[in-house]
């Protein structure tokens, strides 16, 4: 017995270690996993106003470029406006009536990383702003990612450029799916795999979410195709894509929120307690 | 006297973490490269403190980093894996005689600072990026990011301990 304590008091700091070291890991492994990292990220109050206070401060270098991109959307959006007002007979629609699928609530990006293997960003909006687990993020020229973790004020996303991440894609001017995945190489550029060997891929093709998870609608914007090569066993092809977000400069973003997402998920879980 | 210098740790504690994240992790010097000066708190921690302490506060230093950048336990293990092997590297650096002997980083010459911090800032570098990369096709990545980020990381602690330490007399 006294030997047993003299060997814990003498290896004290090697115990003291390896029982650190190995809480540190099981972290790191957790975050592997998609939102299983319920503990340590930057939603909770602390990192979250740390961060909402720089960003209130840096926010004022990036004025001029954020009008700019506001005005542009804004001449699309009236664009598209008149165009549908010409095909529409009724005139007068009143707004509140027409039925969407999504909705959509705006937030800032407090956090923003790219230069990471795992890249993720924080926003200012959380639970109290009806935010969810599994929300899509984008911006009006693309999408940006997931919400990942959440607090009452603030949520993490799961940034596209993340090699954990894999969103369903596919080209706007044929069928064909793949998933989106990153390589870590260019916070510009990501792949998409999967797209079968018959597919007519040309470079410069839009790429499009596809709309066959719950996530995102279909069509929002990705990319364009810069190059493209057959896999080793001819199969299938991969493409890298040049993203129109520019990742490295967000500051307002979209979470979008599908109101057919609890039902889609219900009847699911029923199919699968079925079998 | 202690106290003084407990409320310095602790003040070079939160000042490092909030120099770290709001500034340091924005520079992405071509695209990837950041430095990562908070070791720095590790590394000037007094040569003859607690080592069980210094272990765990090595643990609270890379947890909080860890919070501020959604990278679930990587700077604590690193961390913790350079305020373990901190004496083998200081008793290298600086000969066998550094835990009677008060030396004071400042006063010693180059060379051997040079040795202690790198190696320092090398060995926490190398496990924070095979943790964050942790996939062996990515092998040239960690090579490139480990080697970039440490010269960086060892010019700007380097500076740091020249411009912040006191003057002799």
């Amino acid at each position: 017995m006294q030997q047993i304590i003299f060997f814990l008091i003498r290896n004290k700091n090697f115990l003291l270690f390896i029982a650190l070291f190995s809480i540190s890991i099981f972290l790191t492994i957790q975050t592997h996993s998609y939102h299983k990292n319920k503990f340590v990220n930057s939603s909770n109050a602390i990192t979250g106003g740390i961060y909402s206070i720089k960003s209130s401060i840096t926010d004022y270098f990036n004025l001029k470029e954020e009008n700019k991109i506001l005005i542009n959307e804004n001449t699309r959006i009236r664009k598209q406006l008149e165009s549908f007002k010409s095909k529409v007979v009724y005139q007068n629609i009143d707004t509140s009536s027409i039925l969407s699928k999504y909705y959509f609530v705006s937030a800032k990006v407090i956090n923003n990383s790219f230069s990471k293997t795992k890249n993720k960003l924080t926003i200012n909006k959380g639970k109290r702003d009806s935010i969810q687990l599994d929300m899509g993020v984008i911006t009006s020229k693309g999408i940006v990612g997931i919400i990942d973790n959440l607090s009452n004020k603030y949520a993490t996303i799961q940034s596209i450029l993340n090699t954990n991440s894999q969103i369903n894609a596919k080209l706007k001017n044929a069928k064909h799916f793949g998933s989106l995945v990153w390589n870590a190489e260019d916070p510009n550029v990501i792949q998409l795999i999967d797209i079968p060997r018959l597919a007519p891929v040309k470079t410069g093709d839009t790429i499009v979410t596809g709309g066959r998870s719950t996530i995102f609608p279909e069509g929002i914007l990705i990319g364009v195709v810069i190059d493209f090569e057959l896999t080793e066993d001819e199969n299938s092809q991969n493409l890298n894509i040049q993203l129109f977000n520019d990742m490295t400069n967000l500051e307002h973003v979209y979470i979008i929120d599908n109101i057919d997402t609890q039902e889609i998920i219900n009847l699911e879980k029923g199919l699968e307690n079925v079998e | 006297m202690l106290n003084n210098e407990i409320f310095i740790n602790i003040i070079r504690f939160i000042v490092l973490v909030l120099t770290q994240v709001l500034l340091l992790n924005h520079i992405d010097f071509l695209g990837y490269i950041n430095p990562y000066i908070y070791i720095l708190f590790i590394i000037v921690f007094p040569f003859t403190g607690n080592k069980s302490l210094l272990i765990f506060l090595s643990f609270i230093l890379g947890l909080t980093i860890d919070f501020f950048l959604d990278s679930g336990g990587i700077h604590a293990a690193a961390c913790v894996f350079i305020a373990y092997i901190r004496p083998q590297v200081l008793k290298y650096s600086f000969g066998i005689s550094y835990e009677y002997n008060t030396i004071k980083m400042s006063n010693t010459d180059f060379i051997k600072q040079f040795s202690y911090v790198g190696s320092m800032v090398l060995f926490n570098h190398i496990v924070l990026f095979s943790l964050e990369i942790f996939n062996t096709n990515h092998l040239l990545l960690l090579l490139k990011s480990t080697l970039f980020s440490s010269i960086f990381s060892i010019i700007i602690i380097l500076s740091a301990i020249t411009i912040f330490s006191k003057k002799p007399r």
